[in-house]
């Protein structure tokens, strides 16, 4: 039992004798440079066992972008029983970027919401792309005030290139829309769970993954803007995205060591349709971890808890 | 008006006759000192600097408002010698470590004399005991990072403690890039904070002026129980740049404006940087 000093991979500490993906989350996952012997959390009982992975940020970043990758309407059919998509913002429309409905897991009654891109181009522009418009917001916020009326917890995934920017947007309030849903989320009495499954485009994701807990996939994205708007601001040249990528620190490797989320949902192969269940398994032992967790708690506290959660940035 | 109908005659003075003590007067009287005018972007007028600050920083020629600094805005607005600063001294941790941000932070300090992109704190108008933040560009753009969240929260929670309104003065280019996703998490910071505020039964009166913008329209500043902005001010989420590339069409003229705003339900009232004071004061007035 020793400490390896190793470049560019992740190391994961498990009990001695004992391997399984399910225990990833509950240890410190990042990508280094250098392990620090003060990184360790506990070296006694504990192997170190490593993974080296070669994945920079730009290759999670196109993983994340990736057309097969699974949509939210994916992982609700696999993860939820019993969903009912509901429509509607009760104001002017239905945005076909945001579904939302009931479902059931573990037999309680839950909503869930997420940001649906399409599998073809031509389902891309129907959902467009993935990217709400302010109705995508409201009808979020509207089952999310009903999930709080009848006490069911939120659950939100999270998978956009960012908000909608049109025209029609700006007209019918873009910006107000996500603020809107900034607030009233944070205060609202239900526990929120938040998945980032692809792009976690800015405030545009934001305004679904004001969560107890937000999580996101290994090989998913949340950034303040794309590399390439990074890297055309800060060096007037589109291409060295890549380089950005790695400096803005949007892999969830990165955000887990900030602090930004609660967990790392491992990917050991990018995660396909045709076979989510390494990451499936995964998603229901933790929903099942974080719905126990919230269980006995009052709706004030957990409205606190995750003003706190936010406070601390 | 007469110009270049008169011929002129320029008569040189006799360098060697002038007597020494008219040449030591020559020497000593000062240049022009620099900004007694200044040129006005939108007009192209030269105008005398004095004219502008006594038309409350607004071209006299054109009506253009010109933007102006945080302790500039507060002095308009507040009671005279009522502000009280807040939570100065605060510094960013630099979470990205991001190449050379501190050495411009550092540079900016120095040159606008500024701490961060906003100014915190409380005073009174009219007699009304208000809290206050400001937002200036001269800062990075007015850009929202760590610090900038931080002293907004710091000043709305501290309102809700008081039990007194809020009013913030928004100016900004967006979240602050080079601090990543905690510029990001400031914009649910500081929303929460007005939810709890709200939640008080509070006053949140949020001031838009030119420009504002990103994440920090998505936040705070469409948050106001009223939403006052100044004439012709640019209020967006997203910027007008970006939005032609992807719809690959030209704007339709006076698009994020103030004007197109109020058209679209979006603010209250377009109120005039003259009036402001008179406005707030009576808003004040009506809510507590």
């Amino acid at each position: 039992m020793g400490i390896k000093y190793i470049h560019r991979a992740y190391y994961v500490l498990c009990p001695a004798g004992e391997e399984t993906t399910s225990l990833f989350h509950k240890v410190y996952a990042r990508e280094v440079n250098v392990l620090r012997k003060e990184d360790v959390m506990e070296e006694k009982d504990f192997e170190i066992k490593v993974e080296t992975s070669q994945l920079t940020a730009w290759d999670r970043v196109q993983i994340a972008r990736n057309a097969d990758r699974p949509t939210a309407l994916d992982y609700i059919s696999v993860l939820f029983s019993r969903f009912m998509e509901l429509h509607g913002d009760r104001l002017e429309g239905d945005d076909p970027a945001v579904v939302g409905g009931l479902a059931r897991i573990f037999d309680m009654n839950v909503t869930v919401i997420g940001q649906q891109k399409g599998r073809s181009t031509k389902e891309n522009i129907k959902r467009n792309f993935g990217m709400p418009s302010p109705s995508g917001y409201r009808k979020a916020l509207r089952l999310m005030r009903q999930a709080e009326k009848f006490n069911r917890p939120i659950i939100c995934f999270v998978d956009t290139p960012g908000a909608f920017c049109g025209i029609e947007a700006e007209e019918k309030g873009e910006g107000e829309a996500i603020a809107r849903n900034l607030f009233e989320m944070s205060s609202l009495k239900v526990p929120i769970l938040s998945i980032v499954i692809g792009e976690g485009g800015s405030g545009g994701a934001l305004a679904l993954a004001v969560g107890n807990e937000v999580w996101m996939l290994e090989n998913s994205m949340y950034s303040i803007l794309s590399p390439e708007g990074f890297s055309s601001i800060l060096w007037k040249d589109k291409k060295r995205a890549a380089e950005a990528a790695s400096i803005m620190k949007c892999t969830a490797a990165d955000l887990k060591e900030l602090g930004i989320i609660e967990r790392v949902i491992r990917e050991r192969e990018p995660v396909k349709t045709e076979d989510m269940s390494e990451v499936a398994e995964q998603m229901k032992e933790g929903i099942f971890e974080f719905l126990e967790k919230y269980k006995e708690m009052q709706g004030e506290q957990i409205a606190q808890e995750r003003y706190e959660r936010f406070r601390k940035f | 008006m007469f110009e270049g109908m008169f011929k002129k005659t320029y008569i040189k003075p006799d360098k060697k006759q002038r007597p020494k003590k008219v040449k030591k007067i020559l020497r000593e009287i000062p240049q022009v000192p620099e900004g007694l005018f200044q040129k006005c972007d939108a007009c192209g007028h030269t105008i005398y600097s004095e004219d502008i600050a006594e038309n409350y920083y607004i071209c006299p020629k054109c009506e253009e408002y010109f933007r102006i600094r945080p302790r500039t805005r507060i002095s308009m607005i507040l009671d005279q010698d009522s502000f009280v600063e807040w939570d100065t001294g605060l510094e960013t941790s630099d979470p990205l470590e991001f190449p050379d941000y501190k050495k411009k932070l550092a540079h900016l300090r120095e040159v606008t004399n500024l701490e961060e992109a906003v100014i915190t704190g409380e005073g009174s108008i009219g007699g009304a005991h208000v809290a206050i933040a400001v937002m200036g560009t001269d800062f990075m753009m007015g850009s929202m990072g760590e610090v900038v969240g931080e002293k907004i929260t710091r000043a709305i929670e501290r309102a809700t403690s008081y039990k007194i309104p809020i009013l913030i003065f928004c100016c900004s280019g967006g979240a602050r890039m080079q601090e990543g996703m905690i510029s990001l998490m400031q914009m649910a910071k500081t929303s929460a904070a007005l939810k709890r505020h709200d939640e008080a039964g509070l006053l949140y009166i949020s001031i838009l002026t030119d420009p504002t913008t990103g994440g920090v329209t998505a936040s705070f500043a469409m948050l106001g129980d009223i939403i006052l902005a100044e004439p012709k001010a640019l209020i967006g989420f997203a910027g007008p740049r970006v939005i032609e590339q992807t719809i690959g069409q030209k704007l339709p003229e006076g698009f994020q404006r103030a004007e197109f705003l109020l058209e679209h339900g979006f603010i209250d009232k377009i109120v005039e940087r003259k009036n402001l004071r008179y406005t707030l004061a009576t808003l004040l007035n009506g809510h507590v």
